[in-house]
């Protein structure tokens, strides 16, 4: 039963040996609130998955019952693959940069690391090469309150990959942000995405992001939030601005833009 | 052309020159207003006691009390650092006992739910009142007054840490969790530094408290005659009729709450100058 809901589930990702899958997750909150039910998913090694929907669709609910910040009220979610240690090693980004605001940018991305008992010294090669990637190299002893929103935002992105994680999974990152920092991040996360495929799962509610980044798009309905359909983005990489003026991206964005609105219609039916 | 886009001196607009001049005003009168005021205060006092031929004993001159500070100091300032060694030892314990029991009352609700409505109790039953309980049931002198200074100093600095200790945000809690943090250093790393802000403005109260409970403390217990602080200065000097000692002695209590006050907000601004909204220059 369980292999065939994720073989089902797989059915659209991209490698055979998936790193984790969501076998009909659940979960319902005490105050009787279903946020997510019967979600079949499946993540491949080195995918990056959007999940995209509308507010009280659950993705956010999903990010954190993956990253185990939260547990299903029904079904399971299995780890498997080469990245089996799993959970242990998530690299979570929130919608806000969450930074401490009392550390410098380099006591922030240590961290993780610090966490796992790694000294100053034995992490700086690893903090200090982090910040070069994310284009932060010189900041090490700004203080957050120093920092434009982008590059708060930069910080977090370099704090969740410091540990090179299996998993990086993103809440609405750049959702705060203004456009032009926004694409300029994008194409940043690309980059280092390409350079090191860790999986991403990463959570928005813009068509036009969930287009230009992943390899897969999951669309989710909401009440109760479920998965509406899947995407497959087979626009190859790197994607670049050019790729944001293609005819190909726009014909991509109307196509999932179709299907959210599928998805958001199938609410306004189910609630009547 | 209007008035308001017209170039002034240096580029700037009259509103912006109304602006800079508005601000070296205030620089300048932050300080000056006060100590005329104050001036103007003690001259007044000054020629009332003139004008009204009040003698010395009910109401001294100004000149008067700044002599005996002089010819007294001996005395005085011998006073004021038993007073003031109560003061520092009474904050200190209200420091190390608020942080402890706010630390233990973070770690378990049950703990919380449990004992702070003892530390309530403690706060709002006048030390006046529970004074002479302790008077009986504690031997030692510098003790009975410790214990005064110790209650009356400690709430704040424990309400203030407990809320600045559960005052963090939900997602770094969350961060911490990810990284399996122990207990231990979610504390350290993450709970202490967030309570920072928070533990500083109860030291600042609790600053002057521990003033008010070794003074007030000294007072009660001064009755017994066995104590030197300034409080027991002052007693004496009330049965005596020795109004200039006592005048002294008042203002020798008040310079020291201030001083304490300065130090403790010069403190607080040093360790949160780099990040904490309070300690940041306003702009505009």
């Amino acid at each position: 039963m369980l292999q065939t809901a994720a073989s089902q589930a797989s059915g659209t990702g991209r490698g055979d040996d998936p790193l984790l899958v969501l076998h009909s997750v659940g979960k319902t909150f005490s105050t009787g609130v279903t946020a997510l039910s019967g979600v079949n998913l499946a993540i491949g090694e080195g995918d990056f998955v959007s999940l995209l929907g509308p507010s009280g669709c659950g993705k956010s609910t999903a990010l954190r019952l993956i990253a185990g910040l939260a547990t299903p009220t029904a079904g399971h979610i299995a780890w498997q693959g080469a990245g089996f240690s799993g959970r242990s090693n998530v690299g979570f980004v929130f919608q806000e940069p969450t930074l401490m605001p009392w550390s410098s940018v380099f006591d922030n991305v240590w961290l993780p690391l610090r966490l796992r008992g790694v000294s100053r010294e034995k992490a700086a090669p690893a903090v200090r090469q982090m910040l070069d990637r994310v284009h932060l190299s010189g900041f090490e002893r700004a203080v957050p309150r120093e920092l434009s929103g982008g590059m708060k935002m930069r910080v977090s992105i370099a704090r969740a990959l410091v540990t090179k994680p299996s998993l990086l999974l993103m809440d609405e990152p750049f959702a705060a942000l203004d456009e032009i920092t926004r694409f300029k991040l994008n194409a940043d996360l690309l980059e280092l995405w390409e350079q090191e495929r860790f999986t991403t799962i990463f959570v928005t509610h813009s068509v036009f992001e969930s287009v230009f980044l992943s390899t897969r798009i999951v669309v989710m309905a909401a009440r109760p939030g479920r998965v509406f359909d899947e995407i497959a983005v087979d626009a190859p990489f790197p994607r670049d601005e050019a790729f944001r003026t293609s005819p190909e991206y726009a014909a991509l964005c109307r196509r999932v833009s179709g299907v959210l609105a599928a998805a958001m219609e199938g609410v306004a039916h189910d609630g009547r | 052309m209007t008035v308001a886009d017209r170039p002034l001196r240096g580029g700037l607009d009259a509103e912006e020159a109304r602006r800079i001049r508005a601000q070296r005003i205030e620089r300048v009168g932050r300080w000056l207003f006060p100590l005329l005021i104050m001036a103007a205060a003690i001259w007044l006092w000054d020629r009332i006691c003139v004008w009204n031929e009040i003698p010395h004993y009910i109401l001294p001159r100004p000149y008067l009390v700044v002599q005996t500070l002089w010819t007294d100091a001996a005395l005085l300032f011998g006073s004021l650092l038993t007073t003031l060694r109560i003061t520092f030892l009474g904050l200190l314990l209200a420091v190390v006992g608020g942080v402890g029991l706010a630390v233990l009352f973070t770690q378990s609700k049950w703990v919380e739910m449990s004992f702070f409505p003892f530390a309530v109790v403690l706060q709002v039953t006048p030390i006046v009142a529970i004074f002479p309980l302790i008077n009986i049931y504690v031997g030692n002198q510098t003790a009975k007054l410790l214990l005064c200074a110790w209650i009356v100093a400690f709430f704040p600095i424990l309400s203030n840490t407990t809320l600045g200790l559960n005052s963090v945000d939900r997602n770094l809690i969350d961060l911490f969790k990810l990284n399996r943090a122990s207990r231990w250093q979610q504390l350290w790393h993450l709970r202490l530094p967030a309570a920072m802000p928070y533990f500083l403005g109860g030291l600042k109260i609790a600053g002057g408290l521990s003033l008010i409970g070794a003074v007030v403390a000294e007072f009660v217990a001064g009755a017994s005659g066995q104590s030197s602080g300034l409080a027991s200065r002052i007693i004496e000097a009330g049965y005596r009729l020795n109004a200039p000692r006592l005048f002294a002695a008042l203002i020798l209590i008040s310079v020291t709450g201030i001083l304490i006050f300065l130090v403790l907000s010069l403190v607080s601004h040093l360790a949160l100058r780099r990040w904490h909204e309070s300690a940041l220059k306003q702009e505009g």
